[in-house]
């Protein structure tokens, strides 16, 4: 239909007579075009000798030239050895076992290196104690080949020899008088290392030690030296409890040093009907309060509160103090429920406080856990704040004349670095022992550049009597020296570090060789528990009074009464009550520059490349902080500002499900800004708040401008009662009901007659033989997985999954091949949202109820689920390729063949479980994703027996084919049949919690052929009839009450 | 007439060719016999087995010495005259006892030679030692100088490509002349007939071929078809061809001759491909395996070299090999100045492709010949096989497994070829045709 509508241009229409709309009515153009400004000068036109034929001709000869020089094949060059070592065969791996030391992780693993150079990082099995790499140290090999670090020594900002440095410096010292030489440094937990300081102290007098944690436990340790005397942190060995309670502590985190998750989750599984209890008082949503099997808010001064009470109930002494009622009751419980465990129970605490420290290990003591041994304490943490205030102090008062500063970066992790700095200036000479130009090293006259642990020697001492060998793995890459070796130097020995470490170990080794020992990596001496310990442990089980009856050890120690009386009147806060924490990422930021660990989302809030500022929703509403997704779906956020005495920040905010009100969390480790690449310049620096090396600050925050975006992969919080994505049950109901009650297979309906979806009737498909030959599972165990990431980094560096950044990421274009997903209960718990969803009939209060599903409880529970390629063996996406690039394997292996492959994405589109990933662009070689794929130093950590893929691929998990055709190929070539175990994956060989378990289920005895037939096996999405080729088990949560 | 003439031309070239072929293998019979002769006159005068001693020698004593030139221990021509015979018996017997008790002579070849002491051979007898004596006094041939007149010969001679090359110009010439020579019987029988006043039938004018075949619709149709389909096959054949470098025989860095050392001195592949037994790859070898056989062969034997490559050349090319090591040979020590080589890579899979040596040589037993051609014949190394997918997977569909021995394929084996109803699997049905067992 015609219109008679007519459409005004603009107002200058309205009159009639403009001469405007007169000219402009035939032109298309407002202005003019310049043409005679190019076309006016006709002579020069006229006397150009190329015509425009010319100019056809050469683009037709060079586009032709172009396209014939394009049709020669590239000459490609091999270069071998000209002497090849003994050890290596090109194209076969070498491990070789060694120990990380950073300061922050500490961990026996082995390395694997192809043809000289590193590029995985693995659990070293015959470690008894850290043995377990967590995320950080499986990212560690990456950080190795880091084009930012330093290539050699460096006075100010010129290069300058090992010989002139040595010179210069050591004329300074010598000249220095009676003024302190401080060794400022991280916590080496080397025995040889300490003999080496002592050596460097006889030699120049007036030394000082300073040892500096960027994360303290300074309190932790003076607590337990107040009770024994030695300045170490308490062991807890949580697989020989059946009862946890934290309060504050996340132990599956990074507290004291990490590492204790693979002792939890063995107490996890059910077995024989029991697993272990675990109750947790928390401010943070940490990954020990998401899986908990009981989560009780509590700011931290509350957590205090708690304390105390705790210790009134369990040992009957000391006094409860103001409490919350509600968390009264919870206490309570916690209590019997201790009481009940006896020895059998932990307590472990979080609470930077030395009050708070002694209580819990008094409360140990009176109970006798199990857990804890006194004579293996932890060595990996020394630092002591006080020391390093004093320090400052002193240098700002002019008492210290040479300062040197290995491994760590106080310019940026101090709270009071610009006292740092001021200070510095007044110290006669100063170094820094670092392998970035760090802010520390940037203000320091010399750099005395150090090589990367995987290229130095060292020995560490884990625990007591817990010994672990450093070996280099690759000949440093730069013009590098070790800390030790400079002082080994500066104290006039010639010896190399490597023989002063063996002769220091002479007295530890014992009966074991030294090669025998660098062999293994690690090497424990037996230290016999104290006599009564020994006998208190093998007492009958049974209640506190049981155990009462056995005299308690005499231990002249505090006055743990007055410090249970002290926090018992802890007062509440009436503002807000802030925690910092460390990502499993990031950590303490050492690592910052790692693209690996950055574009690693947090396993809680699911958000990569950034910290922010977590808010309980009731606060955030106060403050009017929110969070909201854009359009294209991704996660923004206001902007608050957080002032912590004088000093102040402003961060993104993260509205987080469980955060205890009243309280806000921020994490450390971001926010660097010197000795890094400029994508890796991300989040806010949060330690000008860790005032006085507390993580807890009472803080003010308000909103500011701006709004902020992340990138989070995950917007769907909640399951929506959606139970046949995470099964969940209790222990309770495990071990009462029949399995098909609680873990019951899905029908559907043919014909209106009901068929398990397992039964062949209702499959589209014809079924394949699947019994000759290897046919690979992987099993996953949701009650063992912690949600620790270690799988996602370990993927990353075995099958070159490339880095995108930030705001790829915030496009959903992430390329992680593993993701763990992490879901909220939008009701109490899983099963109130499966009630709630079940009791909505008809459309009446539906949509309305659905959406209110979408919203996290206030107080949620929190499943973990890493979800990668599930291998159907009925696998939609194979159907649907038009060129075949995909299809499945007789060992059970979906293949994708990149080659093939043309880029249409219909599989991804086609899959239920959304675990295929496509490449946008060309991730190597490009300037526009400067991560490490793009250097050649970077490009050493690549795997080369996966394909690096190109743009307009799509790819996704392999189940690790190349690891398992290894298997196989070495099988073959002894002439040997394969054992169980042998078959791995590369995220199964990182889990150290025995959550993820692969093999052969047509080895009928394989583990994992039995845990394909356990009453809690299920698969995902199992309606969908996809018969997958990885497999789940439903999460069972301990809610027995005392 | 001229026809004739022509012809005859034609057959004295391939005669002359011939004849030029023949005079190449003259000079070579003659230099042999020379040898002989050689040979047979020193056998005479030192009275020892000749034969006897080049065994002994080889097989004793070549570790260390040459006949003509210092190695580790001395060159040895000439020692039989320098020294008394007794002397050099009680030496190779155990020289270490008689620079121990003092000898000067002894002791002066001690100290000559770095202090290394000679290995003690008490197990020759002193005959034994006489024959060797007669074989390292036999004095050096010098390789005859070719004359100047025999290079032509060499240079027309050399390769048989070029002689076929010859002939079918010949040929082609022939041709030409043939048609030359019809045009002008035709003329002239023209010219006869215009002269004796016959008269030629006049052809009638008829349409053009070309005029006829645009007229025929159906002609054209099926000519339009077979040219669409002929090009979509050369195009369809030039697009498979490009990647494929089968023939691909890049320059070296160093003229490495396969043919010398697999063929001539039937060393093992695996030799110096060490690492096809364990690894993925089958590896370059690294310059000191080399060095294990060329510390004592720092040049050709005169028989080795060719026409092609003289003995000079081969020299030469070790030369670069010692430059590259660092190897010092007149002073039979190494350098430490190392160099690289920088080989270009023949076989080129390209990355997507996952490719096992050791899958195929340690465990399917597969000969290296089988996919890299006939090595111990290539003078230069050049790819052999297409190294394409469809040259894969038919040699997978065509090979059976080797499961004989081998634990690991029992159960697999047992079941599977129940499966298949046969006795032997192929590698196809074990899986082989997969597209993950070789693309990830």
């Amino acid at each position: 239909m015609s219109s008679n509508k007519k459409y005004w241009k603009s107002v200058e229409e309205l009159n009639e007579d403009s001469s405007i709309v007169e000219t402009l009515q035939q032109n298309e153009f407002v202005q003019e075009i310049p043409t005679d400004e190019f076309l006016g000068d006709k002579s020069s036109l006229e006397n150009s000798s190329t015509s425009r034929r010319d100019f056809l001709k050469y683009v037709g000869f060079s586009t032709a030239a172009a396209t014939l020089a394009a049709c020669e094949g590239p000459v490609k060059k091999s270069i071998p050895y000209v002497v090849q070592p003994e050890r290596i065969v090109p194209g076969v791996a070498n491990y070789y076992a060694t120990t990380i030391a950073d300061g922050y992780d500490f961990a026996s693993v082995l390395i694997k290196t192809r043809e000289g150079r590193p590029i995985k990082v693995e659990n070293n099995n015959l470690a008894v104690s850290n043995g377990d790499a967590n995320a950080r140290v499986h990212a560690s090999v990456l950080s190795l080949y880091d084009s930012s670090r330093l290539q050699g020594p460096k006075k100010g900002a010129e290069d300058i020899s090992w010989d002139s440095l040595d010179k210069e410096v050591g004329a300074k010292l010598n000249g220095l008088g009676s003024k302190q030489i401080v060794l400022l440094t991280q916590t080496f937990a080397s025995p040889s290392t300490s003999k080496l300081v002592s050596d460097f102290r006889a030699k120049y007098q007036n030394v000082k030690h300073v040892v500096y944690d960027a994360v303290s436990n300074s309190e932790a340790l003076d607590a337990y030296q107040m009770m024994y005397g030695e300045r170490a942190l308490a062991d807890y060995d949580f697989a020989k409890v059946n009862t946890i309670v934290s309060i504050g502590a996340d132990f599956l985190g990074d507290w004291q040093g990490g590492g204790y998750d693979s002792g939890y989750a063995k107490g996890r599984i059910p077995k024989n009907g029991k697993m272990s209890r675990h109750i947790q008082f928390e401010a943070n949503m940490s990954l020990s309060g998401a899986n908990a099997d009981k989560r009780v808010q509590a700011t931290p001064s509350q957590q205090k509160q708690v304390l105390a009470a705790l210790y009134k109930y369990v040992t009957g002494s000391g006094s409860k103090g103001a409490l919350d009622s509600g968390l009264d009751t919870e206490v309570v419980k916690a209590a019997k429920q201790i009481q009940k465990a006896g020895s059998n129970a932990l307590v472990v605490t979080g609470i930077q406080d030395v009050d708070a420290q002694l209580v819990v290990l008094e409360i140990n003591k009176a109970i006798k856990s199990k857990a804890f041994n006194e004579s293996t304490p932890r060595t990996i943490r020394k630092g002591d704040a006080k020391a390093v205030a004093q320090l400052v102090k002193d240098m700002n008062a002019g008492r210290v004349g040479g300062l040197l500063i290995a491994g760590v970066n106080p310019m940026y992790s101090l709270p009071n670095a610009s006292e740092f700095k001021s200070g510095l200036e007044k110290v006669d000479v100063s170094v820094a022992f670092s392998m970035h130009n760090d802010a520390t090293a940037e203000l320091c006259q010399y750099v005395a550049t150090t090589p990367h642990y995987l290229e130095s020697w060292g020995d560490v001492e884990l625990k007591k009597g817990s010994y672990s060998l450093m070996q280099p793995t690759i000949r440093p890459l730069f013009d590098t020296r070790q800390f030790q070796e400079t002082l080994l130097k500066w104290t006039g020995n010639t010896a190399t570090y490597h023989d002063y470490i063996k002769n220091a170990w002479t007295g530890i080794l014992g009966g074991t060789s030294w090669n025998q020992a660098l062999h293994d990596g690690v090497l424990v001496k037996p230290i016999l528990p104290k006599q009564e310990l020994v006998d208190a442990l093998d007492a009958p089980e049974g209640d506190i009074a049981d155990i009462e009856a056995v005299p308690a050890p005499t231990v002249v120690g505090p006055n743990v009464g007055a410090a249970a009386r002290r926090l018992s009147v802890t007062k509440s806060n009436d503002g807000l009550e802030l925690t910092l924490y460390t990502k499993t990422s990031l950590g303490d930021g050492q690592q910052a520059n790692n693209p690996w660990l950055q574009e690693m989302p947090d396993p809680i809030t699911r958000t990569s490349w950034d910290n922010y500022l977590t808010v309980s929703k009731a606060d955030a509403d106060q403050l009017g902080l929110t969070n909201e997704n854009v359009a294209n779906g991704a996660l923004n956020g206001s902007y608050a500002k957080v002032v912590v005495g004088g000093a102040e920040v402003t961060v993104p905010v993260i509205i987080q499900p469980g955060q205890a009100k009243g309280s806000v969390g921020l994490a450390l480790g971001y926010g660097k800004s010197k000795g890094l690449k400029e994508d890796m310049n991300v989040g806010v620096n949060a330690y000008p708040l860790y005032q006085n090396l507390n993580a807890v600050q009472t803080v003010s925050v308000t909103a500011a401008e701006g709004t902020h975006e992340f990138a989070c992969v995950q917007l769907h919080n909640t399951l929506m009662g959606r139970g046949d994505i995470v099964k969940e049950t209790t222990l309770e109901i495990f071990n009462t009901k029949d399995h098909h009650e609680w873990n019951a297979i899905p029908e559907v309906s043919k014909n209106h007659i009901e068929y398990e979806v397992t039964s062949p009737e209702v499959d589209l498909w014809d079924e394949f033989d699947r019994s000759v030959g290897h046919h690979f599972n992987l099993s996953i165990d949701l009650n063992a997985c912690t949600g620790c990431g270690a799988c996602v980094i370990a993927c990353h560096a075995e099958n070159n999954v490339p880095v995108v950044g930030k705001s790829e990421v915030r496009r959903s274009r992430d390329m992680h091949w593993l993701r763990i997903d992490r879901y909220y209960s939008s009701q109490d718990s899983f099963e109130g949202d499966d009630n709630k969803k079940n009791a909505i009939a008809g459309l009446g209060s539906s949509l309305s109820e659905f959406g209110e599903m979408e919203n996290p409880s206030e107080n949620p529970q929190v499943v973990f689920q890493p979800v990668m390629c599930q291998h159907c063996n009925h696998a939609p996406c194979e159907t649907v390729c038009p060129v075949a690039a995909t299809s499945h394997g007789r060992q059970g292996q979906n293949h994708m063949a990149y080659n093939r492959c043309v880029g249409t994405r219909y599989c991804a589109n086609n899959c239920p479980y959304k675990v295929r990933r496509f490449n946008w662009f060309l991730y190597n070689n490009n300037d526009e994703f400067d991560y490490h794929m793009n250097n050649d130093l970077g490009r050493m950590v690549l795997n080369p027996d996966v394909t690096v893929r190109s743009r307009g691929v799509m790819e996704k998990c392999s189940m690790c084919i190349q690891m398992t055709q290894k298997t196989i190929l070495d099988a073959k070539r002894d002439g040997r049949a394969i054992k169980d175990g042998e078959f791995q994956t590369a995220c199964s060989a990182a889990c150290s919690s025995g959550a993820m378990v692969f093999g052969d289920v047509n080895d009928k005895d394989s583990e994992v052929a039995k845990l394909k037939e356990d009453d809690r096996m299920y698969h995902l999405l199992e309606h969908v009839g996809t018969k997958p080729n990885v497999m789940y088990h439903t999460k069972v949560r301990n809610t027995t009450e005392a | 007439m001229r026809q004739v003439k022509h012809r005859n031309s034609a057959s004295k070239i391939l005669i002359l060719g011939t004849v030029f072929l023949f005079t190449f293998f003259n000079p070579v019979f003659a230099q042999d016999e020379a040898a002989v002769d050689n040979v047979a006159a020193t056998e005479a005068s030192s009275g020892g087995d000749v034969a006897k001693g080049e065994e002994l020698f080889k097989s004793l004593c070549a570790a260390c010495h040459k006949r003509y030139k210092k190695m580790t221990g001395p060159a040895l021509f000439g020692v039989a005259d320098k020294y008394e015979r007794e002397w050099i018996y009680s030496w190779v017997k155990n020289s270490a006892a008689m620079v121990a008790s003092g000898d000067p002579q002894a002791v002066a070849i001690y100290e000559e030679y770095n202090k290394t002491a000679m290995n003690a051979f008490p197990q020759l007898s002193n005959t034994d030692i006489d024959n060797i004596m007669a074989y390292v006094m036999v004095p050096k041939v010098e390789p005859p100088t070719p004359a100047p007149g025999n290079e032509s010969s060499t240079a027309s001679g050399s390769g048989s490509g070029v002689s076929m090359n010859v002939i079918l110009a010949i040929l082609a010439l022939v041709f030409l002349m043939l048609l030359v020579v019809l045009f002008l019987v035709n003329k002239t029988l023209r010219s006869f007939a215009a002269a004796n006043n016959v008269e030629l039938p006049e052809s009638e004018a008829r349409t053009p071929i070309w005029k006829a075949f645009i007229q025929n619709q159906f002609l054209v149709l099926v000519t339009a078809i077979f040219l669409l389909l002929s090009s979509g096959y050369f195009v369809y054949g030039y697009f498979m061809q490009v990647g494929v470098d089968q023939g691909y025989a890049p320059i070296q860095p160093i003229h490495y001759s396969h043919k010398i050392h697999a063929g001539d001195n039937q060393i093992e592949c695996k030799y110096c491909h060490s690492s096809a037994r364990v690894s993925k790859t089958s590896g370059i070898p690294s310059l000191n395996v080399c060095m294990n056989c060329h510390k004592s062969i720092s040049e050709v034997a005169d028989a080795t070299a060719t026409p092609d490559h003289s003995k000079e050349f081969y020299d030469g090319e070790i030369q670069k090999l010692y430059d590259a090591v660092g190897w010092d040979a007149s002073a039979q020590a190494y350098t430490g100045k190392t160099k690289p080589v920088k080989w270009v890579r023949i076989h080129n899979l390209p990355d997507f492709a996952y490719f096992n040596h050791s899958q195929h040589v340690s465990v399917a037993g597969v000969e290296c010949q089988t996919c890299h051609g006939p090595v111990e014949e290539m003078e230069i190394m050049y790819q052999h096989a297409p190294l394409t997918m469809g040259w894969c997977i038919n040699c997978h569909r065509e090979t059976n497994v080797k499961v004989a021995d081998n634990k690991y394929y029992e159960k697999i084996h047992k079941e599977l070829s129940k499966k298949y109803g046969v006795e032997q699997l192929t590698a196809a049905q074990m899986g082989g045709l997969e597209c993950g067992k070789c693309h990830y």
